[in-house]
């Protein structure tokens, strides 16, 4: 089972171990800095690490590794799945997970640690039990216990721990009874040079946020469930009753969690919200290229795109970019070779453009690797699968609570492969390109 | 319900919010705090960062003062800074009493901090810790079962031997205590203190009462018992801990539904090494797990994926639900892939082994595959590798368009990976070859140097899997020669050039330019220009001569790599003896290559998917390969695919074959002999040192032969190919060097190794090899053999005389040697031998003789003495001869020599090549004394074990391995002086080839 943790800092320090076994000495961790080294970035370095005597498996969150070091054979997901779970605990007691936090509360982050592994084994890592063990902080807390003296530590044996539901804590109460839901859908996909989808996917997550009094039981239905084929319920969903009626029924954690993830794969259900048409050119010989970018709806649903934001990672040649854009405004880092377009609210009637020309250094070949364009967006009010739910039902408690359900569609891995012209000869050829374009604009 | 949602707009709004206000507030009210002193209790009150801080002198007293001070709060802060610097390594184990005292409190967050104290420096204060037992005992009695758990939790952490023994009691209160919560913190205890000293838990009985846990009323304490007992079984691997039967899978299943997702994992993989007894348990087990492949933990999903993979085997194909299940397979593992990368790489490589073993399932789910931009390399490299293992005709075109996508980005790993991808989708579907070569042909036009270097690469294996197809675009990759600097395209590009030497028209001029630089390239590319130019002079031998003189002498002459003078020197030989067959040799049709070479072997594919989940699938590797500290793990294999139900670990199977008549002796392999006689280690004037520059006439010859084929080479005064023969005469002038003074038998003999053995067996004589050559012995040339007849040892051996006068006087004498080998009587020569005689002798020999550790082990040197004069030779006899006839051991007293031996002695060798099957090598064995006790047969491998006995009673014990199919052979040597184990080795090889 885990060993150790060892948390490390982007420069590389060891700012926190834990052993819930022997102690494993920080020599261990030279097997990972020497990974880190050649991995160049730190999101690239293999999560599983194999030495003379340990295994090292490593998550990446924060600008923080979490480096878990394991002896015997133990399932790498559930390792994983725990430093996830880690770093989750820590972000939800503190609000951040970095390393000025971890460094503020660093003995209740012992404390927490303690509690979730016994021996390696997890113990308690339901945010609801951790939370009745130890408090987490809040000024008011801990202006108070400074006063008396009280301690964040609870000395009651969880009751979630044992019951048959063991993410709820009983007793709860709330004067005002709410329960909100969050649909919130990912587009993930690549379009060709053409615009045509070569992958499309959504990924949705249901958010909850729930505060009733009392053990209350309810029931999620949806107006198209036949939408969800491919699902994953937290622990508390009922999952024969979505088999046979394909309804959700839960007795919900305290508080936020999430309900369910899916997945709607079929293409012919993911929705495309933009179009882009761009082209970017440069010459074989001389200094200089063209780009020139326009943004478009295609499938909104009648919504408004906002937060529309263009990513493009130019090729390593180019030096700088001089562009015009109708809308937003844009950025180009040196040093990443990153064009950052901020174009805002999607405007149908007034389409943005990007356009102007790009410096490449002068007397190097021209690029050879291939731009990419990354797309960021938003649409309020809208699950772009077309999932919608119809009612929400409450068995057990007497009250009424206050409903509501929010959706949103936002941009996952939305990627588009780009054009790039390279003009071999001189301007001529370029004058006849641009002229080429005008005349095919004119005619459509 | 719009009401509503604009209610909830707001909460939402502040879920995020308020996060950040409070975090904000902390940091507004500690970052003006702290320096002001006025308000620094207050300030320092809010954050622990402050712990990080104190680095000034005398610190340890401070906090020593602190802890022993009477306030509480006081003492809880200092017991905080105690543990903050812990965390970050520094020691404080100084304050190791004073943290102690603090622990007998009624404080719940002070108790846990000492005890977390405590876990972390016990080992190192022994004494001290003992002072902390009482409490322990204390609370482990206290009415709040919060106190009691958190008490044997702690102790079991605890690892000093003297306070193991103390928890033994409470802990054995702990397991039937009446509250759940302990019961479960006791089950994960005993497999700490199973860590700690298992021989305690095996007779304390923890064990069944761990067992009982199993049937525990609370789904928790289940699977606690579970996880602790697989821990425990790990180091166990015989002891049948988790002796599964159905109603115990019945309990499992039944609290599978109701734990956590930690226990429900630890619980899968129990159920992972369950075997059903017949179809219909099989289904209804897999029925009641797949609800799991909808949770939200990956590693829950993964585990169910295993379980399910596994029990599919039992499934009749035909069955409805079997469709079902593999429909059922697919959408969890695609959702996988939309988690966080380091899941997504874990998950890759299962999915890796999943594919290869049940394509039909993720077969219509290419697309999630496709790398995205921002994906780790890692997880890059994995897709990759995927999309082609999925590649079929149906979604080739897809496959290839983002392939060549691929093989323009960034990443140079990623790019080179790609392009090498293409070339396999060329071999794996053959439909789409033609496109894939223009893809690459596409590629190189771009010029970006990397790409074309990896296109031209997978285009020769193109080459290779659909020959006389492609070659139109020679010409192409022709051009791009120039910019080529890495070996493997450099060796590609040659391999190319010479493979296709007569439709390239200056296929000379290409390879010529190459062996400019000839002793600059790597070897890969030296062997590659090597082999190239023979290809290109056997195809065009008029003009070529002189090239391929060239690389011969800079092969053979100027190279310090074996391997590259040795097939220099081959193709020599075989250009001059005789070009017919060297063109068959060298130009045969190469065997197409396999379009999946890089598919895991099907046994161990079988042995992974079973540990689909677990490190052992990520690395691809069987589990025992690497994982430390399972000491012997289990194979496992699939059900159903193994027919047999082996489980007992005796040889039960004994093979009742007779002691043949007529022991087949053995020679060792003649390659020891002749490097061996190259370092004789006697030193007799006449033998010291390398051997010395020829004298005998024979020698000359030989060199003359080579001298002036080699000046006839270079003199380039040959007509036509079939006078070549001639000319090559023999390898060139730096051949002495390298081999065995005995040129005339002993090359021709590296030529046809293998071709005269073929005796039958039995009656097997091994052919006699030379052990002093005439010319080191002033015309006496013996050669020889051992033997062993009827039980006695015998050195059989041939004396000729090569010299111009008769030989007489004939005696012999032995060095200690390592097993007291000595002649049992003298050299029975009774005649005079005349020139040009020979004379058979056998030497019987005896084993009483003075011992002395030799080096090897079996070296023997010898002196024989004739009227001339006295002359010196070692050889090696095979230990086979030393083998004796009663070295059968019985069967138990095998097992337990077996297990007696430490296991450091074990020594394990492969043979290769050996095509017997179990019963012949048995009996083969068997006549030269090696006796097989035992055999039984798993999956298809027939274990052998053998035992035998050499002359000085030192027993050596055997496990010899084969599989039906397979050449190669495994054999697993015991003795208690290991340093046999290699002799004995090379004897199974030779009693086992012959």
């Amino acid at each position: 089972m885990i060993h150790s943790l060892f948390l490390i800092n982007h420069t590389g320090d060891i700012f926190l171990e834990k052993h819930w076994k022997s102690v494993i000495g920080r020599s261990v961790c030279d097997y990972f800095f020497e990974a880190r080294e050649k991995a160049v970035e730190p999101e690239n370095v293999p999560p599983v690490l194999q030495t003379p005597h340990h295994y090292l498996i490593s998550i990446y969150r924060g600008k923080l590794f979490f480096l878990s070091v394991i002896q015997t054979e133990v399932p790498p997901l559930f390792v994983i799945e725990f430093l996830h779970r880690v770093a989750d605990t820590i972000q939800d007691y503190f609000g951040e997970c970095s390393e000025g936090v971890i460094k503020d509360n660093v003995v209740t982050v012992y404390e927490l640690l303690e509690e979730m592994l016994d021996n390696g084994f997890p113990l308690a890592t339901e945010s609801n039990v951790l939370k009745e063990m130890i408090r987490p902080p809040t000024i008011l807390r801990s202006v108070v216990n400074t006063l008396t003296g009280a301690s964040n530590v609870g000395d009651t044996l969880p009751t979630g721990q044992l019951s048959n539901v063991p993410w709820r804590r009983v007793g709860v109460k709330y004067t005002n009874n709410e329960a909100y839901f969050d649909v919130i859908e990912e587009i993930d996909a690549i379009l060709d040079k053409s615009g045509t989808t070569v992958f499309a996917e959504i990924q949705g997550v249901i958010e909850a946020c729930v505060r009733l009094t009392g053990m209350p039981d309810l029931t999620l239905s949806f107006m198209n469930p036949r939408l969800l084929d491919d699902v994953s319920f937290h622990p508390c969903v009922r999952f024969k009753r979505w088999e046979s009626e394909r309804v959700l029924s839960f007795i919900p954690p305290d508080g936020n969690f999430t309900l369910m993830n899916y997945h709607v794969s079929s293409q012919n259900l993911v929705a495309i919200p933009v179009y882009v048409k761009q082209s970017i050119s440069f010459f074989e010989t001389g200094p200089c290229g063209r780009l020139d970018i326009t943004i478009g709806p295609k499938q909104t649903m009648g919504k408004t795109v906002e937060g529309l934001m263009v990513t493009i990672h130019m090729p390593k040649a180019v030096l700088s970019a001089n562009l015009t854009a109708t809308q937003g405004t844009y950025t180009y880092d040196l040093a990443t070779k990153v064009l950052v377009w901020d174009i805002g609210k999607l405007n149908p009637q007034k389409l943005p453009n990007l356009k102007g020309s790009l410096t490449t250094q002068a007397g190097t070949p021209k690029p050879e690797d291939n731009p990419s364009l990354n797309i960021d967006l938003k649409i309020q009010q809208l699950a772009i699968s077309g999932l919608k739910v119809s009612r929400l039902d409450m068995y057990g408690e007497k009250y009424k609570p206050f409903k509501g359900v929010k959706y949103l569609t936002k941009a996952g891995k939305f990627q588009i492969y780009i054009y790039m012209f390279i003009f071999l000869e001189n301007l001529m050829s370029y004058l006849l390109f641009e002229w080429l374009q005008c005349v095919l604009k004119h005619s459509i | 319900m719009k009401a509503d949602v604009d209610v909830f707009a707001n909460v939402t709004q502040s879920k995020d919010g308020s996060k950040n206000r409070v975090w904000e507030g902390t940091k507004a009210i500690t970052a003006p705090c702290s320096p002001v002193t006025e308000n620094r209790q207050f300030g320092s009150k809010m954050t622990d960062s402050k712990y990080f801080t104190t680095t000034k002198k005398g610190e340890i007293f401070e906090l020593k003062a602190e802890l022993n001070s009477d306030k509480k709060e006081k003492k809880k802060e200092a017991v905080k800074k105690v543990i903050a610097s812990m965390t970050v390594g520094k020691d404080v184990s100084a304050l190791f009493p004073d943290v102690v005292n603090c622990m007998q409190t009624d404080n719940l967050e002070l108790k846990k901090l000492v005890y977390l104290y405590l876990m972390n420096y016990a080992k190192s204060q022994p004494d001290m810790a003992i002072m902390a037992v009482n409490t322990f005992v204390k609370d482990c009695e206290d009415p709040n079962p919060l106190i009691r758990a958190l008490a044997v939790r702690t102790m079991g952490c605890i690892r000093v031997d003297k306070i193991t023994e103390y928890l033994c009691e409470p802990l054995r209160k702990c397991l039937k205590d009446e509250d759940p919560y302990v019961r479960k913190t006791a089950a994960v205890c005993v497999a700490k203190l199973h860590d700690i000293n298992a021989q305690l838990v095996e007779d304390q009985g923890f064990l069944d009462t761990l067992k009982d846990l199993i049937s525990d009323s609370n789904p928790m304490v289940v699977a606690n018992a579970v996880a602790a007992l697989s821990e425990i079984a790990e180091s166990h691997p015989n002891s049948n801990l988790l002796d599964l039967n159905p109603q115990t899978i019945n309990k499992l299943l039944t609290a599978l539904n109701e734990c956590t997702e930690w226990g429900q994992i630890f619980i899968l993989d129990c159920l992972a090494n369950y075997t059903p007894r017949d179809d219909r348990e099989s289904q209804s087990i897999c029925e009641r797990v797949t609800p799991r492949l909808s949770h939200a933990n990956s590693a829950v999903v993964l585990s169910a994926v295993k379980v399910l993979m596994k029990f599919m085997e039992m499934l009749p194909k035909d069955l409805d639900y079997y469709g079902t299940l593999l429909k059922k397979l697919a959408p969890p593992l695609v959702t996988l892939l939309s988690a966080e990368p380091e899941l997504q790489y874990v998950a890759l490589r299962n999915i890796n082994l999943i594919v290869q073993r049940r394509p039909e399932i993720l077969k219509h789910e290419m697309k999630v595959f496709f790398v995205k931009y921002n994906d780790p390399i890692y997880v890059k490299l994995e897709k990759l590798d995927i999309m082609i293992r999925l590649a079929s005709q149906a979604n080739i075109a897809q496959v290839l368009a983002e392939l060549k996508e691929y093989a323009t980005e960034v990443d140079v790993d990623f790019v080179r990976k790609a392009v090498r991808a293409i070339g396999r989708c060329a071999i794996k579907v053959e439909q789409s070859a033609e496109r894939c070569v223009s893809t690459l042909l596409d590629l190189i036009q771009t010029k970006v140097n990397y790409v074309v270097q990896e296109a031209i690469v997978v285009i020769k294996d193109i080459f290779r899997k659909y020959p006389n197809k492609y070659e139109s675009v020679i010409a192409t990759l022709c051009e791009n020669l120039d910019s080529l600097d890495e070996p493997e395209a450099r060796a590609a590009m040659i391999w190319i050039v010479g493979e296709y030497a007569e439709r390239i028209d200056n296929a000379d001029e290409l390879l010529e330019s190459f062996l400019e630089g000839f002793h600059d390239e790597s070897t890969q590319v030296q062997l590659q220009l090597l082999t190239a130019i023979v290809k290109l002079f056997l195809k065009k031998p008029t003009e070529t001569q002189e090239l391929v003189q060239q690389v011969l002498s800079l092969a053979t002459q100027d190279s310090d790599n074996p391997d590259l003078r040795d097939r220099g020197y081959i193709y020599w030989r075989l250009l001059s003896t005789d070009p017919v067959a060297a063109k068959e040799v060298v130009l045969a049709e190469k065997p197409l290559i396999s379009e999946e070479t890089d598919l895991i072997e099907p046994t161990l594919l079988e042995e992974l998917i079973c540990h689909i989940g677990t490190l052992a699938s990520v690395y691809h590797k069987p589990p025992s390969a690497f994982v430390e500290g399972s000491r012997g793990v289990q194979h496992k294999r699939l059900p159903g695919s193994a027919g047999s139900g082996e489980s007992a670990d005796s040889p039960d199977t004994g093979s009742a074959a007779g002691v043949s008549e007529a022991p087949p002796a053995v020679i060792p392999s003649q390659g020891d002999l002749l490097g061996d006689l190259l370092n004789l280690d006697l030193t007799p004037p006449t033998t010291s040192g390398p051997p010395p520059a020829p004298s005998s006439g024979m020698q000359m010859g030989a060199m003359d032969l080579l001298g002036g084929g080699l000046d006839s080479l270079l003199g380039g005064d040959l007509g036509g190919s079939p006078a070549m023969g001639a000319g090559f005469g023999a390898p060139p002038t730096a051949m002495p060097a390298s081999f065995p003074p005995p040129v005339s038998g002993g090359l021709d003999d590296l030529f046809d190794l293998g071709g005269s053995v073929g005796m039958p067996m039995g009656a097997y004589s091994p052919p006699k090899s030379i052990w002093l050559p005439a010319m080191k012995a002033k015309g006496l040339e013996i050669s020889g053999t051992f033997a062993r007849r009827a039980g006695v040892i015998q050195m059989e051996m041939t004396l000729t005389n090569k010299a111009m006068s008769i030989m007489t006087d004939f005696a012999i004498q032995f060095n200690r040697n390592s097993f007291g080998l000595a002649p049992a009587g003298p050299l029975q020569v009774l005649t005079p031998v005349g020139p040009n005689q020979s004379i058979e002798v056998a030497l019987p020999l005896s084993t009483v003789g003075p011992v002395m550790k030799m080096e090897p082990l079996t070296n023997l040197q010898v002196a024989v003495k004739n009227n001339i004069d006295v002359f010196y030779f070692s050889s090696q006899y095979p230990i086979s001869m030393l083998f004796v006839e009663d070295g059968k051991m019985e069967r138990q007293v095998f097992l337990a020599t077996w297990k007696d031996i430490p296991n450091d002695n074990e020594a394990q060798f492969q043979i290769k090549d050996c095509h017997l099957n179990s019963d012949a090598a048995s009996s083969k064995l068997q006549g030269s004394n090696v006796f097989t006790i035992a055999k039984r047969t798993v999956e298809g491998q027939d274990m052998l074990y053998q035992s035998m006995k050499l002359t000085n009673g030192i027993w050596v014990l055997a496990e010899l391995r084969v599989q039906a199919g397979n050449p190669n052979y495994t054999v697993s040597l015991k003795c208690r002086a290991p340093e046999v184990s290699q002799c004995v080795f090379q004897s199974y090889e030779a009693m086992l080839k012959n």
